[in-house]
């Protein structure tokens, strides 16, 4: 100890003459940061209501809410995240995750107020002063809590699947699986816009836990074709999944496929018969036509007891999904397989049966409680342009069933298909094929009425259309099949400059100096099919009540008639998830009024 | 205090060892500091045994902060874990962050970026300065130096500027993440910091000449609170208390973590292990910390990425496993024991805050024979953190 030990702590004082360091106005003088953590902003148009906040928020601070503005819709809750200040720990862990970027934090971190309910809010509806902040947390670029990339799915080379009708997409493997189904992030938009209300998210947490019975377990609740689901579903699922607004949604379709090809198809048998019931009810059905719409009617039912008799025009059942879709998209043995699932339910189909000519529709009354009318779209339209009368100007529809049905027919070395939408794409793609076998070259010309951008095929079927050497040309309309010598030498067609008029209604508008012939020995129409009701017979044709061509049904698939339902295309478009979704309904009304009266004894 | 060689006044002792005590005698006074009282290092009690103005015996009391972290854990997933774990240790949050975020990458085996390890260091290193600084403020306090603590607070919260616009909040930054940290640097980062560094050095030059230089305070603590350094692994004693003791303990050197290897520092020890020498290593250790933050930002990289690629965090699970991570935070050596069982949630976590071994045993060892004004100094001096000691 010294004496500059007693006088040094004196220099102290040099901090009279010193400014304060306080911040005289910190409530004005003092702004959040830039990256503060703040209170919330939710951007609420941009925002899905997939509550993926409140699923990773660690206070539950966050519960999703019914918003009075914003209306349910595909892809949206509806809901959006109300916050309790009371329990936000303001990690913005809920920003982080957020699937579209909507949620953010403000600068603004003042707020005094006497009543604690105000500090519960909805962020976007309850309007603040803060919401329109342009500092504040945002997640920072490349941050990201979740996967948002798809992992890739094998399918075969164009050279490798040109001339052959071998599957082309190669399905996940395990490995492959896992990772695409860890992108899942279990919010149930899917779901709602699924037809069927498929279970996605519990079947694609199967896949991570490698659950997969359960999982076959969980597609059979709600879709007895998950084999041809899993391959050609129109997966509207993925078009709300949450993970597309940031990246590639969830490839659903493909993880169904996947769990169904895990399991053995004995297995998936029993899973599917779990709960059956065995005991006859005594009660009949018959339905019309082994599409999607009636064998999942003729599976419920089945399962529940009650006795079903499928009758099936075609010689094998399976309707479009075998007559339409080629068997590079869906193999036949995968379709038998689901079919078999259902036939082993106790379902009886009677192929090569057709409704009206071997057995008459009162026929069917009397020997049965209730009728599915649940046939398909099997006839084409024409385009009616001139010419369009020829032996060599056919629809695709007829094509693509001969083809199934293993007709050996000469393809001309050129063709011309008309039609924008996915059966075009079918039949130019599958008689691709038929060329490079039969002339080792394509020349399949596609003309449809819409811009590229507006056709109504997938874009991956017009993608892989042209590696497969079809050449596509869009906004061209048919004008006429040209004739020499009764033989079609090719398709004139002139440019569409609009498909709809102002109103919207279709109207095409032509450019009549633009003209082009296209070389083509065949000449396909593919512009849209229609139903044959003739079988139908006049008196029950005119008892049924009309709406445009269609029989009128109610949300329970009822026609006027109390013993006949309908279901399928040719009530209610346009692909096999809706027919599934068509058929349980119908399966479940029937069941109900058959629980409420004994059986007729026959 | 020195030692009384006439013990009469003094309680005797039972055969097992401990004190006997006979409070109806009239000679002892139980006392209570704490766990409402200003001379106590945050939510704790000692229950004193006096003897005229004398210590004869203190029995800690802990538990008045118990909020049951480590329970709370093994319920919430591993991201959700991210944002409560700096709540173990409010002064310093961030060994927490740290801590936690390396031992899930361990056992998820995954690659943090480089330039996340910088950034890491960065914050550890501004944590401890603000530690120190709200130590010393404290240890002066114990003593009636009030205007220490003025100043420290003041460049304290410069700094906590600094961890606002890097990290987005003030006091539980959240920043360090499973997987790296959640964004760089801002722009103009490194000049406003430097400018908070001078201002603390010249506040530390300040504070030397006021409190070390100061007759008051070298006759209150030079001397009060000796550890022998033969009782520092005894009794788990680290950080700058050990290195006080003349033990040059760190865990910056001893088990290199994050970028401390390619960083020029030297442990900083003393001699006296009393309450002045604690302090002064402290001061020191914070002087190397501003040197240590001169040198992150000198060669830190500028771009690249800062987080390693998540999986999708709400199902995260990960596999089978245990680990131990620790690091040198301004106490000692903090570290966290993880486990975990292939699922979502980990299967236990264990938090070693350095206090749990200062305040409890230690403390109760150095209380005795001590004089009651110089108790809260003597706790200071330790440096515990009450909420480490109650995960």
């Amino acid at each position: 100890m010294s004496l500059s030990d007693v006088l040094s702590p004196f220099s102290a004082w040099k901090n009279l003459f010193r400014d304060p360091v306080t911040i005289p106005d910190p409530l004005n003088d003092r702004p959040g940061a830039p990256r503060y953590r703040g209170f919330h902003q939710n951007d609420v148009e941009k925002c899905i209501g997939c509550g993926t906040c409140e699923a990773i928020c660690q206070n539950a601070a966050i519960d999703m809410v019914a918003v009075a503005e914003i209306a349910t819709k595909p892809g949206d809750s509806g809901l959006r995240p109300r916050i309790d200040y009371g329990r936000c720990c303001w990690c913005a862990l809920c920003v982080d995750v957020c699937m579209t970027s909507s949620l953010s934090m403000s600068n603004e971190y003042k707020w005094v107020d006497h009543d604690p309910e105000v500090f519960r809010f909805t962020p976007g509806v309850d309007l603040k002063h803060w919401d329109s902040a342009e500092l504040g947390y945002r997640r920072p670029e490349g941050h990201r809590l979740t996967g948002n990339e798809r992992v890739d799915m094998g399918e075969l080379e164009p050279e490798a699947r040109a001339d052959s009708f071998v599957e082309i997409v190669a399905g996940y493997d395990l490995e492959q699986a896992k990772l695409e189904a860890d992108r899942c992030v279990s919010c149930g938009l899917c779901v709602a816009t699924c037809p069927t209300h498929m279970a996605v998210p519990e079947y694609i947490a199967t896949i991570r836990d490698g659950a997969y019975e359960q999982g076959v377990r969980l597609l059979y609740q709600t879709n007895p074709f998950s084999n041809v689901c899993g391959r050609v579903c129109t997966h509207r699922c993925e078009t709300s999944c949450a993970a597309r607004h940031e990246g590639d949604p969830i490839a659903i379709r493909w993880l169904k496929r996947h769990i169904i090809d895990q399991v053995p198809h004995d297995r998936i048998k029993q899973i599917a018969a779990e709960g059956r019931v065995s005991e006859p009810s005594g009660h009949q059905v018959a339905i019309i036509g082994a599409g999607p719409a009636g064998l999942t009617a003729a599976f419920d039912l089945a399962k529940a007891g009650h006795g079903v008799t499928v009758f099936e025009a075609q010689p094998a059942p399976g309707g479009m999904m075998r007559y339409g879709i080629p068997e590079y998209r869906l193999p036949y043995d995968k379709l038998d397989e689901d079919i078999d699932v259902i036939r082993s339910m106790g379902v009886e189909i009677r192929c090569s049966t057709r409704v009206g000519e071997d057995i008459s529709i009162d026929q069917l009354r009397a020997q049965h409680d209730s009728v599915l009318l649940a046939i398909g779209l099997h006839q084409g339209r024409s385009t009616r342009i001139p010419g369009s009368e020829h032996r060599d100007v056919v629809s695709a529809v007829e094509l693509l069933r001969r083809i199934t049905l293993g007709e050996r027919f000469e393809v001309p070395e050129t063709l011309a298909v008309i039609g924008g939408g996915n059966v075009a794409m079918d039949i130019a793609r599958s008689l691709a094929r038929m060329q490079r076998q039969q002339h080792g070259k394509v020349g399949v010309t596609l003309v449809a009425l819409e811009a590229e951008d507006l056709m109504l095929a997938d874009r991956e079927e017009i993608d892989e259309a042209r590696e497969e050497g079809v050449v596509i040309i869009p906004s061209r309309g048919p004008r006429q099949c040209v004739i020499e010598r009764d033989a079609v030498i090719g398709l004139e067609t002139v440019h569409c400059i609009s498909v709809f008029d102002e109103q919207g209604r279709f109207a095409p508008n032509y450019d009549d100096s633009d003209i082009q012939l296209h070389d083509a020995g065949l000449i396909v129409e593919a512009i849209g099919q229609a139903a044959d009701h003739a079988f139908l017979g006049e008196p029950l044709t005119e008892a049924l009540e009309w709406e445009r061509n269609r029989i009128r049904i109610d949300a329970d698939g009822r026609t006027s008639e109390p013993w006949l339902w309908a279901a399928g295309d040719a009530v209610q478009g346009p692909d096999v998830i809706t027919a599934v979704a068509a058929g349980h309904r119908i399966a479940a009304s029937m069941m109900a009024i058959f629980a409420g009266k004994p059986a007729a004894t026959r | 205090m020195a030692y009384q060689a006439d013990r009469s006044q003094y309680p005797s002792r039972r055969p097992d060892g401990s004190l006997d005590i006979d409070l109806s005698s009239g000679k002892y006074l139980k006392l209570w500091q704490g766990p409402q009282h200003p001379g106590i290092t945050g939510n704790m009690s000692v229950e004193l045994t006096v003897c005229g103005d004398e210590v004869v015996e203190g029995k800690t009391h802990v538990g008045y902060l118990h909020r049951g972290f480590e329970k709370l854990m093994e319920r919430r997933t591993f991201i959700q874990c991210f944002p409560i774990v700096c709540r173990i240790c409010v002064p310093e949050p961030d060994f927490n962050e740290y801590c936690y975020a390396a031992a899930v990458e361990e056992l998820a085996g995954l690659e943090v970026p480089e330039r996340a390890d910088w950034i890491r260091t960065l914050i550890l290193e501004m944590g401890r300065i603000n530690s120190y600084l709200m130590y010393l403020g404290g240890q002066a306090g114990a003593l009636g130096q009030g205007v220490i603590g003025q100043w420290t607070t003041y460049v304290r919260d410069l700094m906590l500027d600094r961890f606002e616009e890097l990290s987005g909040a003030r006091i539980y930054h959240m920043f360090i993440m499973p997987g790296g940290v959640r964004d760089g640097l801002p722009d103009g980062f490194d000049q406003r910091m430097e400018e908070t560094l001078r201002e603390i050095e010249s506040t530390l030059a300040d504070v030397k000449d006021v409190m070390f230089q100061n007759a008051v305070f070298k006759k209150r603590t030079v001397g009060l609170g000796y550890i022998d350094p033969a009782i520092v692994d005894q009794y788990g004693v680290t950080g700058p208390t050990a290195r006080a003791a003349g033990v040059a303990k760190d865990v910056r050197r001893d088990q290199p973590y994050l970028v401390y290897p390619e960083l020029d520092f030297e442990p900083v020890v003393g001699q006296d292990s009393d309450v002045f020498t604690r302090a002064d290593v402290r001061r020191r250790d914070l002087l190397m910390s501003v040197d240590l933050i001169r040198q992150i930002l000198a060669r830190m990289p500028r771009s690249g990425a800062v987080m390693a690629p998540l999986p999708n965090v709400l199902h995260w699970k990960i596999p089978f496993g245990e680990t131990y991570i620790c690091g040198e935070c301004s106490r000692g050596e903090y570290g966290y024991y993880l486990v975990t069982d292939g699922s979502g949630y980990p299967r236990r976590v264990n938090v070693r805050g350095p206090s749990y071994t200062h305040a409890m045993a230690l403390l109760e060892r150095l209380i005795v024979n001590c004089n009651i004004s110089d108790v809260a100094a003597l706790m200071v001096s330790l440096h515990t953190y009450p909420p480490e000691i109650e995960r």
